[in-house]
């Protein structure tokens, strides 16, 4: 019975870990763009939440739908300006400034908000569980998981039946023949680094209240989604949901054996798929 | 073409600051013994992921998994075996270049950008493997006995010659050994880079599918490119830990120490130059003693600088300096055959 508990755990968990993930599958989905800050963004909007929880007196979920445009300006610039620049056939120019990017906005966090521990405090419904035949789960934790399927959903949607998704499918395939249809390549990557970074808003709430964030985590957020995405198939958004789901599982596994090995667990789960399957579970892309 | 006058005063200049450089424990301050080793260590690590990164296309995130086994192997020699910590060295960086083996066979299978978090996770994977290794401190770490550092040896010869104290002949000899990893190092990338395999290397960069149809087999070149700088990175990782005299996991393995930093070094130098990482290097230290005061701050503006570099001069100080002036050191570039008539 304890093990059902346990992997019922890790599911939940796994449905956090595909929340960080989403945003990184959908970016290099369309521009093959590895972005290294991506678990530092993640960090930053959780600390955008917290202050615009903390100033208005908000609750952290209206926050989160006041710091989603915020966030989304972010993405739009940090594209447009600066990785725009540096997309090409050389995979070391922007393998390096997302790398600088990520040392500039964990050290720019210290400064800014010190290296103390924070939380993003839910109210009486962190605490709130429900029983769900022989297992009991936490609301919030379901709540995330839930979230993470409706983003995967929502984003599935966008890709498959919306002009901009059309715009987003062809620059992937083809951004020289879909410039020649009159679209912009570099518009269209701006606009989904900002919807990445509106996910990462997303991921950020639930991490936030989940457990208590300081800026040096973001590293090691980074690795769970890039596990995930890279368990799942590179492109898959609903692999990457998958990965999380090893991932999470994995972790919870390892974490019942021994507490020490819960991380370890997670990392060698993702090494074993990868020896198994090069290409992850759910390969879409070729490459 | 290599203009020899202009080439000649630089090797010149280069010779000369290597020799000054040897007499520091001599002639210099303990506390600036220090800080050089210090250096000479970054230095090393930062020639090493250059030959990586910037000749091999092979961007690693994980090099400070090399160091820390390379920390590790130099530990378990001394506590566990009883060796003189010198041939903990050595131990040291056999046991990165074993490691390195497993570790390519699962990094290799990645493409382009997603060996970086490759390496990254086989790093973390070792971080937490040795934390589980309690003859060693596990999770906490553990310190050199007392002494050992006092009795390597050549100390307590170099303590009667240089009549100093035991502490300060250690690290003279550590410092001796960190400038010699390092002209060697350099000189070897350069003679590498100079032969047919290096040639072959910098094929791949250029145009792997022309390499590939003259013979050039780039998984192979690549593979021994990884293990030789994965022996150097390990070797470096010892001997520092040398002059530390503990280890924790947290920092044989730190990614800020022993990957970034050498990562800005590089890319601020010119990365995929091999004179680029001294030149990171100089101004790194400058910037540390300059900035020493505000903490983080320091990091912030290696960041930008780095993001600056990428974006608006991609071979780094030293490219602009070799356009603007002409003059090259350990130059790469080799004459063209004549032709037949």
């Amino acid at each position: 019975m304890i093990w059902i508990d346990t992997i019922v755990q890790g599911v939940l968990l796994g449905g956090l870990y595909a929340l960080f993930a989403a945003g990184l599958s959908l970016v290099f989905g369309i521009m093959r763009l590895v972005n290294l800050a991506h678990g530092d963004l993640i960090v930053l909007a959780a600390f955008v939440i917290l202050t615009i929880a903390g100033a208005l007196g908000l609750s952290p979920f209206v926050a989160a739908v006041l710091a989603a445009p915020v966030m989304f300006a972010a993405g739009w610039l940090l594209q447009s300006y600066v990785l725009n620049r540096v997309l090409g056939d050389d995979i070391l120019p922007p393998l390096l400034v997302t790398f600088g990017l990520s040392v500039v906005i964990q050290n720019g966090l210290l400064e800014g908000f010190s290296a103390d521990s924070r939380k993003l405090s839910a109210g009486p419904i962190e605490a709130a569980s429900l029983s769900l035949g022989p297992v009991t789960v936490g609301v919030m934790p379901l709540l995330t998981l839930v979230s993470a399927v409706a983003v995967i959903i929502a984003l599935n949607q966008l890709f498959y039946r919306t002009r901009l998704g059309r715009a987003f499918r062809a620059t992937s395939d083809d951004p020289v023949t879909a410039g020649l249809m009159g679209i912009r390549p570099r518009n269209v990557f701006a606009v989904a680094t900002g919807i990445a970074m509106v996910v990462t808003t997303i991921a950020a709430l639930y991490l936030g209240i989940r457990a208590n964030f300081d800026p040096t985590i973001g590293p090691a957020r980074l690795i769970y989604a890039f596990e995930a995405v890279i368990i799942g198939g590179l492109g898959s958004l609903w692999g990457t949901l998958a990965g999380g789901i090893v991932i999470g599982v994995a972790q919870a596994l390892g974490a019942a054996i021994n507490p020490e090995w819960q991380i370890l667990s997670g990392h060698l789960a993702f090494v074993t798929v990868l020896l198994l399957r090069p290409r992850g579970l759910f390969p879409r892309a070729n490459d | 073409m290599v203009d020899t006058a202009k080439s000649l005063f630089p090797r010149l200049v280069a010779v000369t600051v290597v020799i000054a450089m040897a007499l520091v424990p001599v002639l210099g301050s303990r506390a600036m013994v220090q800080d050089l080793f210090m250096v000479l260590t970054l230095l090393v690590l930062a020639l090493n992921w250059n030959m990586l990164a910037g000749f091999a296309g092979l961007v690693s995130v994980g090099q400070q998994a090399f160091v820390g086994i390379g920390a590790y192997g130099m530990f378990a020699a001394v506590i566990l075996w009883g060796l003189d910590p010198l041939w903990g060295i050595l131990i040291g960086g056999i046991a990165a270049m074993v490691l390195s083996v497993p570790i390519a066979f699962f990094t290799f299978r990645l493409n382009g950008a997603y060996f970086a978090i490759g390496t990254w996770v086989s790093a973390e994977i070792v971080r937490l493997s040795l934390a589980q290794w309690k003859a060693l401190g596990g999770g906490t770490g553990t310190s050199l006995p007392k002494g050992t550092t006092k009795s390597m040896a050549g100390v307590p010869q170099l303590k009667d010659w240089l009549d100093v104290s035991s502490s300060a002949a250690a690290d003279a000899l550590t410092y001796w050994l960190a400038l010699a990893l390092a002209v060697v190092t350099l000189l070897a990338g350069y003679l590498f880079l100079r032969s047919r395999m290096g040639l072959g290397l910098q094929a791949i960069r250029d145009n792997a599918e022309a390499a590939r149809s003259v013979g050039v087999d780039p998984v192979r070149l690549k593979a021994l490119v990884f293990l030789l700088t994965a022996f150097g990175t390990g070797l470096c990782g010892a001997l520092l830990f040398i002059q530390i005299t503990r280890v924790t996991p947290d920092a044989a393995f730190s990614v800020v120490d022993w990957t970034a930093f050498v990562i800005f070094i590089t890319v601020i130098g010119g990365i995929g130059t091999l004179p680029g990482p001294v030149v990171g290097v100089i101004v790194f230290y400058t910037l540390q003693r300059a900035l020493a005061d505000y903490g983080t701050v320091y990091l912030i503006i290696l960041g930008l600088i780095g993001i600056a570099v990428m974006l608006f001069a991609r071979k780094g100080l030293w490219g602009v300096f070799t356009a603007r002036t002409g003059i090259e050191l350990l130059p790469l570039r080799h004459r063209a055959p004549r032709r037949a008539r």
